[in-house]
C-alpha cells in the first residue's frame, strides 16, 4: 500500500519553492501520518513476533524484553493507521481529523519571521552558531522563567529547553532508571506508561484488567471530579500528573494540587507535572505546580510550545527541575538530569529556539493568545454539540479536548462507528488506559469549517 | 513567607503570571531541604566524570577568567564554524515563513521523518547499496540516536567499543545499565569490551582476541583518531559480527571527509545489512551542529535472535520516545541534498580539509607523530610518555589553544591529544604558528619521559 502516490521522482529540485509544491517536500496531508510507508507488516507496530523464512539470518542478540511487553503500537500511530486505512476504503471521503491533537492554524508571523531571520543569519559570519548549550539558549531560558514562573522562585538555570515533552518524558525515565515505581492517572497520556514499560519499571501487561503490573493507576472519573482519591493510592516513587488533563480536559484546583504536593511530601515521591495545556486554562486554577508552596522540593514540571504556538512540527519544549529537588541521598535531581541532557541529547534546534524567544515577546504572546482563543472557540462548539445531543460531556473548558461519555460501550467500537459513519477521526478513550473505556476524546484543533462540519455530522449520526 | 501576589494579566486578558496564595496550615514545614525517598539511579552513580565536552567548555571558561584578554583558539570540541551555504539557510527561512500560511502550515510530522527527505537520504548516500527509504529514520542527531538505540537494546546486552572512542557510546551504555563499575586501575568500566586501536594495529582491533559481545560500536572515519577503516578491515568486522551473531552500530558521521577510497558506509560490505545499523549526521556534513539533524539506517533484514525485526522495535522507540526532527531542519536537510546544496557543502568541507592539512603539516614539521587528518577533520597527535590532561593544560596555558585530551576518549587515548580542524583559516594558521613556537621551544618538555601515564 502506498499513501505516497504523488511523490516526485528522484529528481530533487534545487529551487526553494519546489519543495512547497504539491509533489515534493510538503506533499499531501497524508504524509504527516506517522506510519512507515511500505508494507502493512511494518505499519502494524504490533508486538507479536514476525516470522521470517527459515533461511533468513538471525543475530544472536535478544530482543529487549521490556519492549516485548508493549501491547500494541503507540496509540497515535495506531489512530493514524486506522485513518489511512479508512481513506483507502473511501478515497473520496472528506475525513475530518479530531483525533491526534495536532494544531492546524498557521503560526503567527512575528514568530516565523524570527525563525526565518535566524535561519538566514546562519549563512553569515556574525550570525553563524554551531553547538548550543544543551540546556538551551540563555535568552530563552531567562524569558521562560520571567514569563511563566516569575515570583515562583524558579530561576533560569532550573529550566532545560528541549525538543518537546514526549522526548523529555523519556529522558526523565532514563534519569530515574528501572528501579523506581510510578503512578499515573487513569486515563492518561500514553507516553508515561509506555516509556515506563520501555525503561523496565513495570511487569507484564495483565489483559484482564488492561494494566501493566507494578504501575499504580490512579482512577480519574466524573465521580471523583477527575482527581484521584489519594487515600487509596499506593505509595510510588514517581507520580505523573497532567493538568489541564489530556485526555479528560480536567484541571486540578489549587486545593487538589495542594493535597497532591502534600501526598508526595509525605511519601517522599517526585511528581512529574505535565503542564502542556496550561495556557488553555479558563478557570482560576494553578497553571504551574510551583504555585503550590513546597512543590519545588517534590516536583518536576514539563511544558511544551506545541499546543501553545503550533510548534508540533517545529519541536520545542522545556522541563523544570528545581535545585531543591533531591534524591533520597541528598543528591540534586537536576545534576543527573543535566548529565542526561548533556550525554543523550544535544540541544533543541537553534532555529526553533529563536522562534520560542519570539513567542515570549509581548507581540508573540498576544499573537499566540489569539490562536489559542480560536481553538477554545472550537472547543466550545464541540461541547455544545454533544451537550445538545444529550451526551455527558467533560473537559473542554480548560483544555482543547472534549471527553464524551458513551456508557457501556467499547471505545474502539465507538471510534470505528464514528469513523465509518461520519468520516471523523477521534481517539478511543481506552487508548489512554482502562479508565478511558466508555469515553471518546474529541480534540478541538482544526479549521473552523471542519469543526462546524464535524458537528453537523455528529448531530446527524446521534439525533 | 509566601506572599499573596496580584494576578497580572497580559494585554490579551489571559493570565500567564501565576498566583501564589498564603500557605495553609499544616502544609509547609520550614527547615532543611526535604529529601525525597526516591533512590538515585545507580547507573548514573557509576559515571565517573562529567560528559567530556562540557568539561572541556568548563576549562575554556576557567581559562578565559584567568586570562580575560587572551585570544583563545578552540580546536577542542569539534564544532563547525563556517556559515551554512545560503541556498540551504534560505530553504529553511522559506519553510519557516510558509508555516505562517494556510497552505504551508504543518503540524506533527512523521516521527520517522519527512518522506521526501528519507528518500533523498537513501538516494544520496545509499544509492548503490540498496537501502530503502523506509529503513531511514531522520533524527535530531547522532548523540540522541545513540541513546535511543540503547533504549531499544536495553540493559541486558553487552557492548564493545573502540578504544579510544566517542564518549557517548560508553556513557550511554553505563546510563542504560549495561556496564559494571568503573575501575580506576584500568580506566575502564567492567562488562564493556574495549577494542584497542592504535598505530601498532593500524587503528583496527585485533578481532582474534576480541571477546564476543552483542553490540559493537564502530566509528569510521574515526573520532578521535581520524582513521578510516579499509574495505578489507570492514569485511573482517562484518564477518566477525556474523560469526558471533552481533550487531554493529556503525557511526559514519564523518564519511564526507574521506579522501581516499575507504568505504563511506558499512552497507558497502556484502552481508552488512543483516548485522549492522548505521548512524550519521548533518552536523559535520552541513554545519548543522546547532540546527540538529541526523539519521539512522536500520535494515529490514536485521533480526533479533527470535527472528523479530529490529526495525519494528526501533520504530516503536521513535514513535514513543521522540516526536520527529524539527520540520524546519528537515527542509534544510533536503536542500543540502539538492545538487546545488550538496556542491556548496562540499566546498565548506574542502575548507575544513585544508585546515586539517595545515595542522597535520605543522605537527609533522615538529617531529611529532600525528595520525588521522586524511579522512577526518581530526588530528591525533602522540606525546609518548606524557599524560594527555597535562599536555592539554600545558598547551592551553602556554598558547591559549583548546584541544581535547586523548584519555577523555578512553584509556587507549592516553598520551594523545585530539586537535580538531574546524575553525576560520586565519585562526588555524595562528594556532599552527603558536604550536610551532611552543613545541620547538619546549622540545625537551614535550618529549619528556618523566610524566608517565
Amino acid at each position: 500500500m502506498s499513501l505516497m502516490s504523488n511523490l516526485s521522482t528522484s529528481m530533487i529540485s534545487s529551487s526553494s519553492s519546489a519543495f512547497l509544491a504539491p509533489t515534493s517536500f510538503n506533499s499531501s496531508r497524508s504524509q504527516s501520518v506517522s506510519v512507515p510507508v511500505k508494507s502493512i507488516k511494518i505499519c502494524k507496530c504490533v508486538a507479536t513476533p514476525q516470522e521470517q523464512q527459515q533461511t533468513a539470518y538471525k543475530t544472536k542478540v535478544s530482543r529487549n524484553s521490556n519492549i516485548a511487553k508493549l501491547q500494541a503500537g503507540y496509540l497515535f500511530p495506531e489512530v493514524a493507521r486506522r485513518r489511512a486505512a479508512h481513506l483507502l476504503k473511501y478515497p473520496n471521503a472528506q475525513v475530518i481529523s479530531l483525533g491526534i491533537g495536532d494544531t492546524t492554524e498557521p503560526i503567527p508571523d512575528v514568530i516565523t519571521s524570527a525563525m526565518a531571520k535566524r535561519s538566514q543569519a546562519l549563512s553569515t559570519l556574525e550570525g553563524y552558531s554551531g553547538y548550543g548549550a544543551e540546556q538551551g539558549e540563555k535568552a530563552l531560558r531567562v524569558a521562560l522563567a520571567s514569563t511563566f514562573y516569575s515570583n515562583l522562585g524558579i530561576e533560569e538555570d532550573d529550566i532545560f529547553v528541549s525538543d518537546g515533552a514526549k522526548c523529555d518524558i523519556s529522558r526523565l525515565q532514563v534519569v530515574f532508571g528501572s528501579n523506581v515505581t510510578m503512578a499515573v492517572q487513569d486515563p492518561s497520556y500514553p507516553a508515561y506508561v509506555d516509556s515506563s514499560v520501555i525503561m523496565g519499571q513495570t511487569g507484564q501487561f495483565q489483559k484482564d484488567v488492561e494494566k501493566y503490573a507494578n504501575i499504580e493507576y490512579m482512577r480519574c472519573t466524573p465521580e471523583n471530579g477527575f482527581f484521584p482519591n489519594l487515600s487509596t493510592v499506593a505509595k510510588t516513587d514517581i507520580i505523573f500528573f497532567c493538568s489541564p488533563n489530556n485526555p479528560t480536559g480536567a484541571a486540578a484546583t489549587r486545593e487538589q494540587l495542594t493535597r497532591l504536593v502534600q501526598f508526595a511530601k509525605d511519601n517522599g515521591s517526585i511528581i512529574v507535572y505535565d503542564s502542556a495545556y496550561a495556557i488553555y486554562m479558563s478557570d482560576d486554577n494553578p497553571r504551574s505546580i510551583f504555585e503550590i508552596p513546597g512543590a519545588k522540593e517534590v516536583a518536576i514540571e514539563t511544558a511544551s510550545f506545541s499546543k501553545y504556538a503550533g510548534f508540533t512540527g517545529v519541536r520545542l519544549g522545556w522541563t523544570i527541575v528545581p535545585k531543591q529537588l533531591l534524591f533520597s541521598d541528598g543528591f540534586p535531581v537536576a545534576k543527573d538530569f543535566n548529565r542526561i541532557v548533556c550525554t543523550c541529547f544535544n540541544g533543541a534546534s537553534n532555529i526553533a529556539q529563536a522562534g520560542g524567544l519570539a513567542c515570549l515577546s509581548p507581540e508573540g504572546l498576544e499573537a499566540m493568545q489569539e490562536v489559542i482563543g480560536f481553538y477554545k472557540e472550537n472547543t466550545k462548539i464541540i461541547v455544545e454539540t454533544f451537550n445538545s445531543l444529550g451526551f455527558k460531556v467533560y473537559g473542554g473548558k480548560n483544555a482543547p479536548y472534549v471527553w464524551v461519555h458513551f456508557p457501556g460501550r467499547n471505545s474502539w467500537d465507538v471510534f470505528s462507528e464514528i469513523l465509518e459513519k461520519t468520516h471523523i477521526v477521534t481517539t478511543p478513550g481506552s487508548g489512554f488506559g482502562p479508565g478511558g473505556e466508555g469515553f471518546i476524546r474529541v480534540s478541538a484543533f482544526g479549521h473552523r469549517e471542519n469543526v462546524l462540519e464535524a458537528c453537523r455530522r455528529f448531530k446527524q449520526l446521534y439525533n | 513567607m509566601y506572599k499573596l501576589l496580584a494576578c497580572c494579566s497580559m494585554a490579551s486578558g489571559i493570565s500567564l503570571q501565576p498566583k501564589m496564595v498564603q500557605a495553609s496550615l499544616g502544609v509547609q514545614k520550614q527547615g532543611n531541604g526535604h529529601c525525597t525517598n526516591v533512590p538515585r539511579n545507580v547507573n548514573l552513580e557509576k559515571l565517573q566524570n562529567n560528559y567530556l565536552f562540557p568539561e572541556i567548555s568548563k576549562r575554556e571558561l576557567q581559562h578565559l577568567d584567568k586570562y580575560p584578554s587572551a585570544k583563545v583558539i578552540s580546536l577542542g570540541i569539534g564544532d563547525t564554524t563556517e556559515p551554512i551555504p545560503e541556498k540551504i539557510s534560505l530553504s529553511m527561512a522559506n519553510y519557516a515563513h510558509a508555516l505562517s500560511t494556510a497552505e504551508g502550515y504543518r503540524g506533527y510530522g512523521a516521527e520517522q521523518g519527512n518522506q521526501v527527505l528519507r528518500k533523498a537520504i537513501a538516494e544520496t548516500f545509499y544509492k548503490n547499496v540498496l537501502i530503502r527509504d523506509q529503513e531511514v529514520f531522520v533524527s535530531d542527531g547522532s548523540q540522541c540516536d545513540i541513546s535511543r538505540l540503547q533504549l531499544l537494546l536495553g540493559s541486558k546486552v553487552t557492548i564493545a567499543v573502540q578504544d579510544p572512542s566517542f564518549p557517548a557510546y560508553i556513557d550511554s551504555s553505563v546510563i542504560i545499565g549495561q556496564a559494571g563499575d568503573f575501575q580506576d586501575k584500568t580506566g575502564k568500566y567492567q562488562n564493556i569490551v574495549y577494542m584497542q586501536c592504535g598505530p601498532e594495529n593500524n587503528f583496527f582491533p585485533d578481532l582474534t582476541t576480541t571477546p564476543r559481545t552483542d553490540i559493537i560500536f564502530f566509528c569510521s572515519p574515526n573520532n578521535p583518531t581520524g582513521h578510516a577503516a579499509t574495505r578489507k578491515q570492514l569485511q573482517q568486522l562484518v564477518e566477525f559480527a556474523r560469526d558471533n551473531g552481533s550487531i554493529i552500530i556503525f557511526d559514519s558521521a564523518y564519511a564526507a571527509y574521506i579522501t581516499d577510497d575507504s568505504p563511506k558506509s558499512i552497507f558497502e560490505i556484502p552481508g552488512a545489512k543483516e548485522v549492522a545499523i548505521e548512524i550519521s549526521s548533518f552536523s559535520k556534513f552541513a554545519g548543522f551542529t546547532g540546527v540538529r539533524l541526523g539519521w539512522t539506517v536500520v535494515p529490514e533484514e536485521l533480526l533479533f535472535s527470535s527472528g523479530f525485526p529490529v526495525i519494528n522495535d526501533f520504530n516503536r522507540i521513535v514513535c514513543t520516545c521522540f516526536n520527529g526532527a524539527s520540520n524546519i531542519a528537515q527542509a534544510g536537510g533536503l536542500a543540502c541534498l539538492s545538487s546545488e546544496g550538496f556542491q556548496a557543502i562540499c566546498s565548506v568541507i574542502d575548507y575544513y580539509k585544508e585546515n586539517t592539512k595545515i595542522l597535520v603539516n605543522t605537527f609533522a614539521s615538529l617531529g611529532l607523530k600525528a595520525y588521522g587528518g586524511v579522512n577526518a577533520p581530526y588530528v591525533w597527535v602522540h606525546f609518548p610518555g606524557l599524560k594527555s590532561w597535562n599536555v592539554f593544560s600545558e598547551i592551553l596555558e602556554k598558547t591559549h589553544i583548546i584541544t581535547v585530551p586523548g584519555s577523555g576518549f578512553g584509556p587507549g587515548g592516553a598520551e594523545y591529544i585530539r586537535v580538531s580542524a574546524f575553525g576560520q583559516r586565519e585562526r588555524i594558521m595562528e594556532a599552527s604558528w603558536r604550536l610551532e613556537k611552543l613545541i620547538s621551544n619546549e622540545k625537551a618538555l614535550f618529549n619528556s619521559v618523566e610524566n608517565k601515564e
